[in-house]
């Protein structure tokens, strides 16, 4: 579904990500960890068409990723600023509809159970202002979904979040994702996060002396879905894998 | 409570003129002005010169909202475009407004236009100025919003940059709205005979001071209406 090829991308002089090479398959639920500065939002802002690629290639359903494109949804770490101050909620959910050319006749209807899918039901006229965080993330999320991707890109969606909060949504994340058969891939430096919510973990590094990132490793979470907070994180092979990619993060 | 303060002004300003303190042809007294006032409202003299004036203001205010706007849109998303019309800004604006008199005289001839057309070169350059550096300032985030939405450029200004910019735009055209009111008055005033400048200049060549004084104030509470009016629009941020 969604591909990188020998991607690498430099900013001037400055070498940010060398050859990834990666593949996330169709509903699958991919996460990148790494540390700070190892080049994972880049990434992720490649795969998505807007950050030029220097060399390789992106390729959704097998063709070139040059631009962004509706199929392909990102919801950004700060849902503050990717949300619209003027807008009520219901009409921060209508920008996507209004993408898709669908006729504001229609928008009402497909809103509503958009909002009760995040729990926004009885929000639709209330500002973004007026939600907490976690309420503006769901908001973030719910025009995503109006956009009807096939793919969704989560840049550290949850990084701004409190833990309690951030637990809720990751539940949430992991249900619409198998219940709306979405592909996602799931961007964060939280290696918990990552195995508990990936099919499959990528482990991004920095290599030494260029600083450029790469893929240190990719491992395959075999997690019994659902999952749960308490037992998921407790089964020993959670410990496995949460021992064996931890090194990458050092 | 504000008007505690002008009240106090007129009252003084009433007793030192009846006292002889102030001279009456050039100060008339606020109880004559309000007369001249009231007589030229009624005759609808004031009324039509409100109109010309403020007509030709607001005309000047819509000319150059829609172009300040139009450029300094294209100027603030633009980068490499707004340092090659900088030239051409800095060798425009400080151009004072009032030396396009004669030239507007010329092309327009005595009529509201040529009022308007001076007051928009004037009222253009705060509203340029704003828009370019508020459109500049919108979060690089919402216009990926837009891009990841594949929404066409003139859609991402429409729904996300220009909303984004609007309360910045605002105090440009408030700004820009008390200019035109100046300049509309002063092209009347010099050249124009037409509107509540004329009508000051007239008063004060056939010796009428209570008329001058009125309206002089009178250019002071419509205005202040405008601006409140501005200030009011319903515009939701």
């Amino acid at each position: 579904m969604l591909e990188a090829r020998g991607l690498s991308v430099s900013f001037g002089a400055q070498p940010v990500l060398r050859d990834i090479d990666l593949t996330v398959a169709e509903h699958e639920f991919v996460c990148v960890v790494g540390p700070s500065g190892c080049g994972k939002t880049t990434l992720l802002r490649a795969l998505a068409g807007l950050t030029p690629i220097s060399s390789g290639s992106a390729l959704f359903k097998g063709r070139p990723v040059i631009a962004p494109q509706t199929e392909l949804a990102v919801v950004f770490q700060d849902y503050a600023r990717a949300l619209l101050p003027w807008r009520t909620v219901a009409g921060n959910v209508a920008l996507a509809l209004e993408a898709r050319n669908i006729p504001a006749s229609d928008h009402a209807a497909r809103i509503a159970p958009l909002l009760a899918k995040l729990g926004l039901s009885g929000d639709g006229d209330k500002f973004p202002s007026q939600l907490s965080g976690g309420m503006q993330q769901r908001l973030q999320i719910a025009r995503c979904l109006a956009q009807e991707p096939e793919v969704l890109l989560m840049d550290e969606p949850f990084g701004s979040l409190d833990a309690i909060t951030r637990q809720q949504l990751q539940d949430e994340v992991a249900r619409l994702a198998k219940e709306e058969k979405r592909t996602v891939l799931f961007i964060t430096h939280d290696l918990e996060e990552a195995i508990y919510l990936g099919d499959r973990v990528i482990a991004l590094a920095r290599v030494k002396g260029n600083l450029a990132g790469r893929i240190a490793e990719i491992v395959d979470i075999a997690l019994p879905r659902p999952r749960q907070q308490l037992a998921t994180r407790e089964d020993p092979r959670f410990l496995q894998y949460r021992h064996r990619l931890f090194r990458h993060l050092e | 409570m504000g008007a505690a303060f002008p009240l106090a002004v007129l009252a003084l300003w009433e007793l030192l003129s009846r006292g002889g303190v102030l001279a009456e042809d050039g100060f008339s007294r606020p109880s004559r002005f309000f007369v001249a006032g009231a007589k030229a409202l009624a005759d609808g003299t004031l009324l039509a010169q409100t109109a010309q004036t403020f007509g030709a203001a607001a005309q000047a205010l819509v000319i150059a909202t829609v172009a300040g706007v139009t450029v300094g849109a294209i100027l603030g998303l633009f980068r490499p475009l707004e340092r090659a019309a900088q030239l051409t800004i800095d060798a425009l604006r400080p151009i004072p407004s009032v030396a396009l008199i004669p030239l507007s005289l010329l092309i327009f001839g005595f009529s509201r236009e040529m009022s308007a057309a001076v007051a928009a070169f004037a009222c253009f350059w705060p509203i340029l100025i704003v828009t370019t550096a508020a459109v500049r300032g919108v979060d690089p985030r919402l216009i990926e919003v837009g891009r990841l939405l594949a929404f066409p450029l003139p859609k991402i200004v429409l729904k996300l940059a220009l909303p984004a910019a609007l309360p910045g735009i605002l105090v440009g055209i408030r700004v820009a709205a008390g200019i035109a009111i100046v300049v509309t008055v002063t092209t009347e005033i010099v050249t124009n005979p037409r509107g509540l400048g004329y009508a000051m200049t007239m008063a004060a060549e056939s010796l009428q001071p209570d008329l001058v004084w009125a309206t002089l104030l009178w250019v002071g509470v419509v205005g202040w209406a405008a601006n409140w009016a501005l200030e009011k629009l319903p515009i939701r941020r």
